[in-house]
């Protein structure tokens, strides 16, 4: 076995894995956010923006596989981890009180976890499948429609059915959960843990699972009550 | 000794007769139990009216009584060693219990620790891990250097003793909600890697003794961070960081 596979099939090494993925998953929501955000301030920028990201070469060829190989590698090594530690415990106690040690959240990011994954498959079918579909199967690279970019009309129609909202809406608040615990565990899994910075870590993670995830409810907020 | 300020309790406690029993929990009457009594001596009394009906006693770990051994275990209304903080089963007192109360007492659960008998455990699984790699291969036969020849800055010696203080009771395994063994892993990989003497084979150690303990059955961590609280000695999640990183750079620097 080569030393590669032996560190990532480890206890420790598949913990890293599922580190170093969600920080990139971090990072990816942070610009995913600020993309989103300009449609609040400009529909023009935010289309610029939104074609540029839809027709780079670099972005689609190159970044979005690595994005789809990210998304999927934390939720496929998420279900098997909670698999093997599933596995670790075959009787389970009669009385358990998780409470008096650990976090809600930190307990249950596989529950968490799972209503984003559903939340990413009804996105997906929102945005991404007729993305996909206009640009590489009926080939028309151009992002217009009727002479205009259509990112931002079809934005805002996708906001306007409140049941699409709600579930949006509920979504990001298991993603604050799922980041409340995520973000500074992904450090302590990588081993980055020090008197001096993990303090901030924790501020930054706790600052970061609040505003990420209510900007995000915001802009869904926004667009359907201003398109009312 | 009062008698009328004692605690009447109901004990639903897990029994086994053996590995390949089922087992169950049975529910037991216990009355006017002193609030000055150890949980340990509420369970000798349980027993002995036990022994008195005819029945088979409860069996459960305890050696020295007074915190250091690590064998009372018990996985007492939810917790490891049940409520309070930095204790074993034996520092429990039952003034931390009210008069009626029912008291859930259950052995450690997990795969890599399986019941012999009642609340009794094998946890040679920590046994196996420490015989992979928890020691320093050093010359003992009589001209062993002086410690203080050897400098070792005060933090780092402090680091390496609160690790070292880790009994190995296994009540960060029991807590877990995976049965993850990383925070006596961590704390015995810890005491040595800090100081000159264990930095020589620190990079073989960690390897070994991940490696056994993931052999063994154990979980993986979540960063909950239960085992931390429920550490009757306090061992820090520290360690496991410091498991982390020196896992992960001896797997990039070691020759196998």
């Amino acid at each position: 076995m080569s030393w590669v596979k032996q560190t990532f099939s480890s206890s420790i090494g598949r913990k890293f894995a599922m580190a170093l993925s969600a920080l990139f998953l971090l990072l990816f929501l942070l610009q995913h956010f600020a993309i989103n955000l300009l449609s609040v301030f400009s529909a023009d920028l935010f289309n610029e923006v939104s074609h540029f990201m839809g027709t780079n070469p670099l972005v689609q060829f190159a970044l979005q596989p690595v994005l789809i190989f990210g998304v999927v590698f934390h939720f496929v090594m998420g279900f098997v981890l909670e698999i093997k530690n599933r596995n670790a415990r075959e009787v389970k106690y009669a009385m358990n009180n998780g409470a008096a040690n650990s976090t809600w959240f930190s307990r249950n990011m596989i529950w968490s976890g799972l209503v984003i994954l559903g939340f990413i498959g009804l996105h997906f079918y929102d945005f991404w499948i007729p993305e996909i579909n206009v640009k590489y199967i009926q080939g028309d690279m151009s992002g217009m429609i009727n002479g205009e970019y259509r990112y931002y009309e079809e934005l805002v129609h996708k906001f306007h059915d409140p049941i699409r909202v709600g579930l949006y809406v509920l979504s990001f608040v298991f993603l604050a959960m799922h980041l409340k615990h995520g973000f500074q565990s992904a450090f302590q899994s990588a081993g980055a843990r020090h008197e001096k910075y993990t303090p901030g870590i924790k501020k930054l993670g706790g600052l970061y699972a609040i505003a990420i995830p209510a900007g995000f409810i915001f802009i869904a907020l926004y667009h359907h009550l201003t398109a009312i | 000794m009062s008698t009328t300020n004692g605690l009447n309790l109901t004990l639903k406690v897990w029994r086994q007769k053996n590995d390949k029993d089922k087992g169950q929990m049975e529910t037991y009457q216990v009355s006017d139990i002193s609030t000055d009594s150890s949980f340990l001596e509420m369970m000798d009394i349980l027993n002995e009216q036990l022994i008195n009906e005819g029945k088979d006693p409860v069996a459960f770990d305890h050696d020295c009584r007074e915190g250091i051994c690590g064998s009372c275990s018990m996985y007492i209304n939810g917790e490891a060693h049940g409520p309070g903080r930095e204790i074993t089963t034996c520092q429990l007192h039952m003034r931390e219990f009210k008069n009626g109360e029912t008291i859930y007492i259950e052995p450690w659960r997990a795969k890599a620790f399986p019941v012999i008998k009642d609340l009794v455990v094998d946890r040679s699984s920590f046994d196996r891990i420490m015989a992979s790699g928890g020691f320093v291969s050093v010359n003992t036969s009589g001209n062993t250097q002086d410690a203080n020849a050897i400098p070792i800055p005060k933090a780092d010696a402090d680091k390496a003793f609160d690790a070292a203080t880790c009994i190995g009771c296994g009540a960060c395994v029991a807590s877990c909600k995976n049965s993850s063994a990383m925070l006596f892993v961590s704390a015995k990989v810890s005491q040595f890697a800090l100081l000159p003497q264990g930095k020589v084979e620190a990079a073989e150690r960690v390897q070994n003794m991940v490696s056994q303990m993931d052999d063994e059955g154990f979980g993986n961590c979540s960063n909950t961070g239960a085992c931390e609280v429920e550490c009757p000695k306090g061992i820090s999640l520290d360690n496991i960081a410091r498991m982390n990183r020196e896992y992960l750079s001896a797997s990039v620097s070691a020759d196998k």
